[in-house]
């Protein structure tokens, strides 16, 4: 594998994390539990999908193949897609949502922290930019779980259940290959093992403010690195890929 | 046809060209216009930079600036960058006073929002100024501002938000 290679792959990951964790939330669009949170999530989605396009306009520049931003984001099959399975988990509740957002907030403030320091410039400028937005994301979602965890009994089960459900795919965030060591070695990316327990830490005192619990068990599914999926992203996908794919090249 | 003309005369036709989204502020007095260059071609180069990376108004306001400066039988070439990262620090005093005018608050010194629930900034009310405000949501009409409503005066407003 060349350089330019993982690098390709290494974008490829981080922009489908955001664009399919963006489309998700995008779902909420006229349908949020009040008017004030239908605004929230959709703001979400764009703060995550405008980061999506500043990594797919990176990733196709560095792969140098004639393709663009919208054809990485519309016009690859399902095994082509890199982002971990947390994102692609279907919005559930409102609650399950939110437990999703946190869980993957939690974890990208961390990497966009380091990944400031990238020695790639591109990479470095991408989450300078980003993490500004993803404070706001964080606090939203810690906040939400707080008053949802220690809200009435109904809203404590209903996160529980999905802090227990979604927990299965928190290893997976910090999931690293050869694509990882060749760029740790080049200063471009970070090592994700470096803050895995400053992460542990800062769900933790979260969920326990929310009265909240992590399962003691640890299952644990991976695959989405490889392009894997649980069958969730197919039916994602025909939704965002339809205009395109009915129509190719539209624009609007 | 590249007339004589100098950078200051630039900013000054920019300031003409207005934020689609806040109409009040220029994208001078927004901080969104960060350089104007001449190039080594002879064309002038205008850098722009993003407040939010989603936001929908960066394609209408590289159009409008090519459209103020084609006006002044002006090629430019806009170019988007991301470093450094776009700050509400970069609001002019001038737009901070034009945006409680329109009734829109402007963004206060708040404290890092990664410390989480320490957040007691105080936004007063751009309408009767009354500090007895309370945020309704973090998120607001665009991705640059939050949903506050006045205690006293129970107005609603928009809080354009801090972005450090």
């Amino acid at each position: 594998m060349t350089k330019q290679e993982a690098l390709f792959e290494y974008l490829l990951r981080r922009a489908d994390d955001t664009l399919i964790l963006g489309h998700r939330l995008s779902e909420w669009c006229g349908h949020g539990p009040i008017l004030e949170e239908d605004i929230a999530l959709t703001n979400l989605a764009l703060d995550l999908v405008g980061q999506a396009t500043e990594l797919y306009q990176y990733a196709a520049k560095v792969e140098d193949k004639g393709r663009d931003e919208d054809d990485l984001a519309f016009l690859r099959l399902e095994r082509e897609y890199k982002n971990v399975l947390l994102v692609e988990q279907t919005n559930g509740d409102f609650g399950k949502t939110i437990v999703r957002q946190f869980l993957f907030d939690h974890f990208q403030i961390l990497l966009y922290e380091r990944l400031m320091e990238s020695k790639d410039e591109q990479i470095a400028a991408i989450a300078a930019k980003s993490i500004k937005e993803v404070k706001y994301h964080l606090k939203h979602s810690s906040e939400w779980v707080i008053r949802l965890g220690d809200g009435t009994e109904e809203s404590h089960n209903r996160v529980q259940e999905s802090v227990t459900d979604l927990s299965r795919f928190i290893d997976e965030l910090f999931y690293q290959d050869e694509v990882d060591e060749l760029l740790i070695k080049e200063g471009v990316a970070c090592d994700t093992s470096e803050f895995r327990s400053t992460y542990d830490a800062n769900i933790k005192a979260v969920l326990d403010e929310a009265t909240l619990s992590l399962p003691k068990e640890k299952w644990q599914l991976d695959g989405g690195r490889k392009g894997i999926h649980s069958e969730h992203l197919g039916y994602l996908l025909a939704e965002l890929q339809y205009v395109q794919r009915t129509h190719p090249g539209m624009e609007w | 046809m590249t007339k004589d003309i100098t950078a200051e005369q630039i900013w000054d036709f920019l300031e003409d060209v207005k934020d689609p989204e806040v109409p009040v502020l220029t994208v001078v007095d927004l901080g969104v216009v960060r350089e104007v260059n001449k190039q080594k071609n002879g064309r002038w180069q205008i850098l722009i930079t993003p407040t939010y990376s989603g936001c929908p108004a960066m394609q209408v306001i590289e159009e409008d600036i090519k459209e103020r400066l084609q006006k002044e039988e002006l090629e430019v070439d806009v170019k988007l960058v991301l470093s450094p990262a776009w700050t509400t620090d970069w609001l002019s005093e001038e737009g901070k006073r034009k945006l409680e005018e329109y009734g829109i608050a402007p963004p206060q010194d708040e404290v890092d929002k990664s410390v989480l629930f320490g957040d007691k900034t105080i936004v007063p009310c751009p309408l009767c100024k009354s500090k007895n405000t309370k945020m309704v949501s973090q998120f607001g009409s665009t991705a640059c501002k939050a949903h506050y409503k006045c205690n006293d005066c129970l107005e609603p407003f928009d809080y354009f938000k801090c972005l450090k």
